[in-house]
């Protein structure tokens, strides 16, 4: 019987089984934050031993930095403590840090596809959720817990238990003004947040086929939104296009006998998924979420679920109470108070380019902050060569240094409580954004018409006024 | 690792569903490079109001309600890898999670802590929010070794699953790191033959 992309590249690293079904995974490449790893190092110091393969390892600082003034000390003490921690356990155990100051500093699952690091058929981790983005390129990627990067630094490896396997394939076409945020987000919105839980995802069909990489990249990157462990896509001649001629990826002979082996990485015909769900592209519209996990998204012209099945269910209530919207309301015409354009779902030169084109000689709703946050310091570089920053900063938009920044809210890029937030990242939690921050998860190109309307619009009815940036 | 093996407890009761780890512990708790201390910020944003004052309609503020039982709505643990949740849970006083839906990360890492949790049915986890909303005495008794949960002096009482390794893991107070070492033969093998490109 043949083999889905993920039975490939999964036993293509079995170490060892383990009685109960649990197997030994090795781990091709791990990257590492700031966040995550402190008491992962301090458990290897604690154990007395050192890292198994440092040389595996690449860390960069991005959850906890400020998005102003990079090059100042960090002025939140704590914030400082950490990043100077981890430039310290990178100094101890001789691990590459691309911290603040770096050319390629950035969010780690922007810097590592477009370091090349990321590569087809690779098992990468990394402790945080949102790794799955890295699958995009065909690779195992997912999230782990500070005890497992500590497992990895000390083995290289992890135990786990096989997830099962599930496709969506999507065919089709996307209409004008819908993007592979609005693919994902309608997936989630179809599959709850718990849909995924216990599945390794493969996107299948035409209209994921038809993306770009860093578009590919954004639906990856939201599979754990669904409760999935990661997401793949099979790679193609766009992925081995996009690798070709990046910092880490393999030159000359190399990078042919890789494309060789790239190309045997897809879901042979007669593979079994334990799960496939279907979907076709033109019903997708752009989307929009109203309540506070990513499952809760409407198509932006659609009103927010009302009936007694939801109004009964008190987590659907207290979530509408939390975001002051109602069951049955459109959100159309609602004003908007800030909007986030940044993130490891929408951070990329792509993501710039789209709203430059459309906010190009227009300027902002007076009472809406505009902040954007470039994923990496390369992208912030080329879009500085592109004079996007220019565009940006006359439509009064403003642009930042490169971090998590208001994705997370763990630096000072916070959104002020019972404010609305329309946002290109990932996670619309209560709080998420800062204390009482209302987040409204959307594409750049939503994001960038809202910022300048101040006031959530549909965003085909503005598709024409897109030029190329 | 704590060992593992039974627990009775009194439980607190958190019917919401998809409590996610930012609620569980927020980002903005996560400046600290040890494992420790996180659960004075456990559910920060639902126990304390902007100025630090306990809410009082939060269940952690509720004297009705105590131990080290947790019993939560459907997918609890959702959201982020940070493993500061299992440790915000445990350092508050928490052993055991009962829900009817754990996210994946959040299963592994509080397996990784000594923390259980316990994933019932649907029906089961109606029946002990019930039984604790009439007695908020109500005590759970959890069994690793048989893998069983009851609701003590009542005949409910549910199987649960768990990994077999896991459970001995737990059992035992080991955890995968001594496992993964005791094979670093078996992985340099592996990687004399892994070519990676
Ligand atoms: S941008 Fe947000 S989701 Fe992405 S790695 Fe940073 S905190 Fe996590």
């Amino acid at each position: 019987m043949g083999k889905t992309l993920f039975e490939k590249v999964w036993d293509n690293h079995i170490v060892d089984s383990v009685e109960g079904g649990q197997e030994i995974l090795y781990i091709d490449r791990h990257f590492i934050h700031e966040v995550t790893s402190p008491q992962a190092f301090d458990g290897i110091r604690n154990r007395g031993i050192g890292l198994f393969r440092k040389d595996r390892i690449v860390a960069t600082a991005d959850h906890n930095v400020p998005t102003k003034n990079q090059h100042l000390p960090i002025k939140d003490i704590l914030s400082k403590f950490q990043v100077d921690t981890l430039i310290k356990n990178c100094n101890e155990f001789d691990i590459e840090l691309y911290g603040l100051g770096h050319p390629y500093q950035g969010i780690v699952h922007v810097i590592g596809p477009e370091l090349g690091i990321t590569k087809p058929g690779m098992t990468i981790v990394c402790g945080d959720s949102h790794t799955s983005t890295h699958g995009a390129f065909g690779a195992i990627a997912f999230g782990i817990g500070t005890s497992q990067v500590e497992q990895v630094m000390a083995t290289q490896c992890l135990l786990l238990q096989k997830p099962k396997t599930m496709r969506i394939t999507i065919d089709g076409e996307l209409d004008d003004g819908v993007f592979s945020k609005d693919i994902i987000l309608y997936i989630i919105s179809k599959l709850s947040t718990a849909g995924g839980t216990g599945y390794f995802v493969e996107y299948a069909g035409s209209a994921i086929r038809s993306l770009s990489m860093e578009a590919r990249m954004t639906i990856c990157n939201m599979s754990i939104e669904m409760g999935a462990r990661g997401g793949m896509i099979a790679p193609d001649d766009i992925t081995i296009n996009y690798i070709k001629g990046r910092e880490f990826a393999p030159k000359g002979k190399e990078f042919d006998r890789a494309v060789k082996y790239w190309k045997t990485l897809y879901s042979d015909e007669d593979a079994t998924f334990d799960k496939e769900y279907s979907f076709k592209a033109e019903d997708i519209k752009p989307m929009i979420t109203y309540g506070t996990n990513p499952g809760m998204g409407i198509g932006i012209t659609s009103t927010i679920p009302s009936g007694s099945e939801v109004e009964n269910n008190v987590s659907f209530q207290k979530s509408l109470d939390y975001m002051g919207l109602k069951a049955g309301e459109s959100l159309i015409g609602k004003s908007i108070d800030h909007v986030f354009i940044g993130s490891c779902t929408n951070s990329r030169i792509e993501d710039l380019r789209i709203v430059a084109g459309f906010v190009s000689g227009k300027k902002k709703a007076p009472h809406v902050t505009v902040m954007i946050v470039p994923g990496s310091k390369q992208v912030e570089a080329q879009a500085r060569e592109e004079g996007i920053h220019r565009i940006l900063e006359d439509a009064g938009f403003e642009l930042r240094e490169p971090g998590c920044s208001a994705c997370l809210g763990m630096n000072d890029d916070k959104i002020p409580e019972g404010e609305y937030c329309v946002s290109t990242s990932n996670r619309n939690f209560e709080g998420r954004q800062g204390p009482g921050a209302r987040t409204m998860l959307v594409s750049p190109l939503t994001a960038a018409v809202i910022a300048i309307e101040g006031k959530i619009v549909d965003t085909r009815e503005y598709v024409n006024q897109q030029v190329p940036a | 690792m704590e060992k593992f093996n039974e627990l009775k407890s009194s439980v607190v009761p958190l019917p919401n569903q998809d409590i996610d780890t930012d609620q569980i512990i927020p980002a903005r708790f996560l400046k600290s490079t040890s494992r420790e201390g996180f659960g004075k910020n456990l559910f920060r944003d639902w126990r304390f109001d902007s100025e630090g004052n306990q809410k009082k309609d939060f269940v952690l503020n509720d004297p009705l309600y105590s131990g080290s039982i947790l019993v939560a709505g459907k997918n609890f643990g959702c959201g982020s890898s940070r493993e500061h949740a299992a440790w915000a849970l445990y350092d508050y006083g928490f052993r055991a999670i009962v829900s009817s839906y754990f996210a994946d990360i959040f299963t592994g890492n509080a397996l990784n802590n000594g923390l259980l949790p316990v994933q019932v049915s649907d029906d089961f986890l109606k029946e002990i929010f019930n039984k604790i909303e009439k007695d908020s005495n109500a005590e759970i008794y959890i069994d690793l070794k048989e893998q069983l949960i009851s609701v003590v002096s009542t005949d409910l009482k549910e199987e649960f699953e768990i990994n077999a390794y896991k459970k001995t893991c737990l059992l035992n107070g080991y955890d995968d790191i001594d496992y993964l070492i005791s094979k670093k033969k078996a992985i340099e093998q592996f990687e004399q033959k892994h070519q990676e490109f």
